[in-house]
Parts: C-alpha cells; structure tokens; sequence
C-alpha cells in the first residue's frame, strides 16, 4: 500500500524512501527540504560539453538528484583528457563521452533519468534539444557554440549556466533568459578573438583542477536557481585566478546594441553561421558602396545619418560637416556596440579600403545592415571639393 | 597615484604583467588606445573595460584612483 502510494508520488515528483534516505544530508537544510529536493527532482538540466567542466557539473548534479540530465558531446575519451577529466579511467580511451559519462552516472545515482546526444550542436538541431531542458550548461571548448547557446538559449527563454577556463583562469555567469532584461553572453562579450587568436586547452595548456573548481561552481550556480536559493551570478561574471586564489566578480548590464546581433526569430537562427561568426571560415558579403556626391546631398538634406570613420585618431585631415564617430579600424570589433544600427551609417577612412574591411566585419561578425562604404574616402571628398569650390 | 589596471588571461600575457599603472587617461577609449599602441597585439583580443567592478558599455570618464580591469572571454572547457 506504502509502495504504491509512493510510486503515485513519486510520479509528482515526491521522493521514494530510497531517495529520501540517499538525500538525507539535502534534506536537513531547511532551504533545500523536501520542497527544494523535489525541485531538484522535477528540474531537465542540459550540459554541453562532456570535458573538462562538463564532467564535475554532471558528476555533483547527477548526485544531488536533479531529475533529468541531458548531455551533448560528440567527442571520444583521449588519453590527455584523462589529467583533469578524472570520471574517466584508462579504459575509457576511444570511447564516446557522452555514452560513458552516462554509464558512470547511473551506477552514482540510479534515480536520475540520462539522455544521451552524440552529435555535434548545429543551427539545425539545438533548438530541437534545447526544447525539452529548463537550464542549458556551457561547457563547451570553441567560440562558435558558446554563441550559438547563447543566442538559442535567449531565443527559447532558457537559464543559461556558463563556464570557461584558460590556463589558471576561469570565469563563470547565468543569463537567466526567462527574465525579458536579462543581460546575454553578448552584452558581456560582443565578440570572439579571430580564429587564429582564440586559443584553446589543447593549444595552451591548463591545470588539471581548474575545470574541477570552475564546474563545481557551474554546478552550485544551477543549484541555486532549480531551488531559488540564495544569490547567483546572474549579470555578474566571477573571474578566479587559481595562481593567486583570487575570486573576483564583475557586474555588467544588457546592453540593447549587442542583443540587437542575436538573431530575433527561429527562422534567423537557422541562418546564423557561427562558424563563420567566429572567423573560422570565410565568405565574402556584398558590401553597399555610396559616392561622395551621394554622401554631400544626404548631408546638406539633414537625413540625420551618422559617419564612422575609421582611421586612426591623429589622421588628417578632419571634415568638419561630417561630425563622424571615430573608431579605428583596430577597434571596431571591440566598439562595435557604439555604432547606430539604426541611421544610415556611411564607413569613411583615407581611400575606402579600410573602410571597406570595418563594413564587411560588421556586416559578417554583428549582423550590421545599416552600413555604406564611401567610395574613395576623404581623398575623393577632397578632390571632389576642391573642383567644386564647396560641396 | 595613476589608473590601476587589473589584466586577465591572454591579455596578461601580452602586456606581461597582470598589473599596470597608468597615469593622464581621460576616459576608457582612450586606454583602449593607448593600450592598443603600446602593446600592438592587444588589437587581435577582443576585451571589456570594467570600472570600479563594473563593466562599461560605449566610453566612460576615468578619475584617477579608479581601478580597472580588462576582460578578455574564455573559450576553454
């Protein structure tokens, strides 16, 4: 009759004698109880990323109870994965993550339901996998899906938990997207390194328990918000630095101009190419191109565009009439969030090359669509002017 | 007294050091400039200003005993 009653239960998320023995250390908190536990039970967590950070998230939420765990990995268990992704043992090299992670898992904690996904997050099917988790974990080790999580995550309204570890650093923050002014992944980092600057563990190095102390704090972050706990890092970002046990956090805000790059509908999404996004491939996108005299008659009919110049701050000479926004080509991708995306904004430097190289970042890295190369720059504004008497 | 600078992950590396002092910096774009010229590999990092444990959309005035921090993202896991 008590079994029965309790399978009923536990169908509501109540908790079996089993599970109410095995969280018995839970339970005594008063601010975790038998609600927060059965929280914990009810809660579909998604982790990204089977490695470094994923196996501690996995391994501490698995055995606090959270009731469903999903894991996204496509990668297999290399020797070197072994110093700092300690759920694996020798005999697990050549073996699919994400499937001996699981197969670890169940033997920790029975209670807990593990799906599986051995497949590499694309446009086509996050969404798809997202659709059936609460709160979303990135621990993932490249640019281009950190990107593409935050911007799936936001778009289906997700709690997203985020990691990330270089030598002996890591940063941690949530972007709760169930709030409409939640800061994103973007307002904290507009943009990626290019390819070739963005280094990874395989590349540099890094110390075996970082990941161990960066996903452990993943984890108590989920935590936190599945029983409504305390205070998380939400619109803030915890740096450590392991050499000096420096923990320090940082706060930022949303910022409109950088959530303005994150593709608004599902559709939009499906177009993205973070690959690209994250300069890991190249393509060419036309880039619309304006004549001096095209640019002197938006200027003497007041259309109320703005100019960006992107020459370095000592060139000369200044034209006055164009009250431009200067930011060097150097800088444009660090600055981009100062530039309208809403006026006309015509992209200026001494002979349109340069100019020409800022509209096509832009246009390709923060989805700009408001942008116009001037056709020979301020030398062909000078010899035009200087025909004409005045412009 | 100048501007502290507090630098993270790769930035450090390329300024080799993870503290600077700064002294006649008006605002957060000109630090980015004056970091860009004297440490040219900085431009290749894409990093955020922070000021005063807060991070800074745009440009922000500095005073003198602000302390600051450079923030590059992480990508590893």
């Amino acid at each position: 009759m008590w079994w029965h009653c309790c399978r009923h239960l536990r169908e509501d998320n109540m908790l079996s004698k089993e599970e109410i023995l095995r969280y018995n250390r839970q339970l005594l908190l008063p601010e975790i109880g038998m609600a927060g536990q059965g929280k914990l039970k009810s809660a579909r967590v998604l982790v990204i990323g089977a490695g470094g950070l994923g196996c501690p998230v996995l391994q501490y939420l698995c055995a606090v109870g959270v009731g469903k765990l999903g894991i996204v990995d496509f990668d297999i268990v290399e020797e070197t994965n072994l110093q700092r992704q300690i759920l694996f043992n020798v005999s697990d090299v050549g073996k699919p993550k994400a499937k001996t992670v699981k197969k670890k898992l169940q033997e920790q904690n029975p209670f807990v339901a593990i799906e599986v996904f051995n497949v590499k997050l694309s446009v086509e099917n996050t969404l798809e996998i997202f659709s059936n988790y609460d709160i979303v974990i990135d621990g993932t080790d490249n640019f281009a899906t950190r990107y593409l999580v935050n911007d799936a995550c936001f778009l289906l309204k997700k709690i997203l938990v985020s990691g990330s570890i270089f030598k002996f650093e890591g940063q941690v923050s949530v972007f709760d997207f169930t709030k409409a002014t939640s800061p994103t992944y973007r307002c904290l980092f507009p943009s990626p390194p290019s390819a070739e600057h963005a280094l990874s563990c395989e590349e540099i190095g890094v110390l075996g328990v970082l990941p161990g102390i960066i996903g452990t704090l993943m984890a108590n972050e989920t935590i936190k918000i599945i029983a409504g706990i305390g205070t998380t890092l939400s619109g803030k970002v915890l740096m450590l630095n392991a050499l000096s046990t420096n923990f320090q956090t940082v706060e930022f805000e949303r910022n409109p101009d950088a959530v303005k790059a994150i593709p608004q509908t599902e559709s939009a999404f499906k177009r993205m190419d973070y690959e690209f996004f994250c300069g890991n491939k190249t393509e060419d996108k036309p880039i619309k191109e304006i004549s001096v005299m095209e640019l002197s008659s938006l200027i003497s009919s007041k259309s109320g565009i703005q100019i960006l110049d992107v020459r370095e701050m000592w060139e000369q000479p200044e034209i006055a009439e164009w009250q431009s926004l200067k930011i060097p080509l150097g800088e444009i991708e660090n600055r981009a969030v100062e530039i309208s995306r809403v006026k006309k904004t015509i992209v200026v430097c001494k002979v349109g090359m340069r100019s020409q190289r800022a509209v096509g970042i832009l246009q390709s890295k923060f989805a700009f669509e408001n942008l116009f190369n001037l056709k020979g720059g301020v030398m062909e504004w000078m010899r035009i002017t200087e025909k004409t008497g005045s412009i | 007294m100048g501007i502290e600078i507090k630098i993270f992950g790769q930035l450090a590396d390329i300024i080799g050091s993870d503290e600077l002092q700064l002294q006649d910096i008006d605002d957060t774009s000109s630090l980015r400039e004056k970091l860009i010229s004297d440490f040219p590999k900085l431009a290749n990092y894409p990093f955020v200003v922070a000021v005063g444990k807060k991070i800074v959309n745009g440009n922000q005035k500095l005073n003198a005993d602000d302390v600051v921090a450079l923030l590059p993202p992480f990508a590893g896991g």
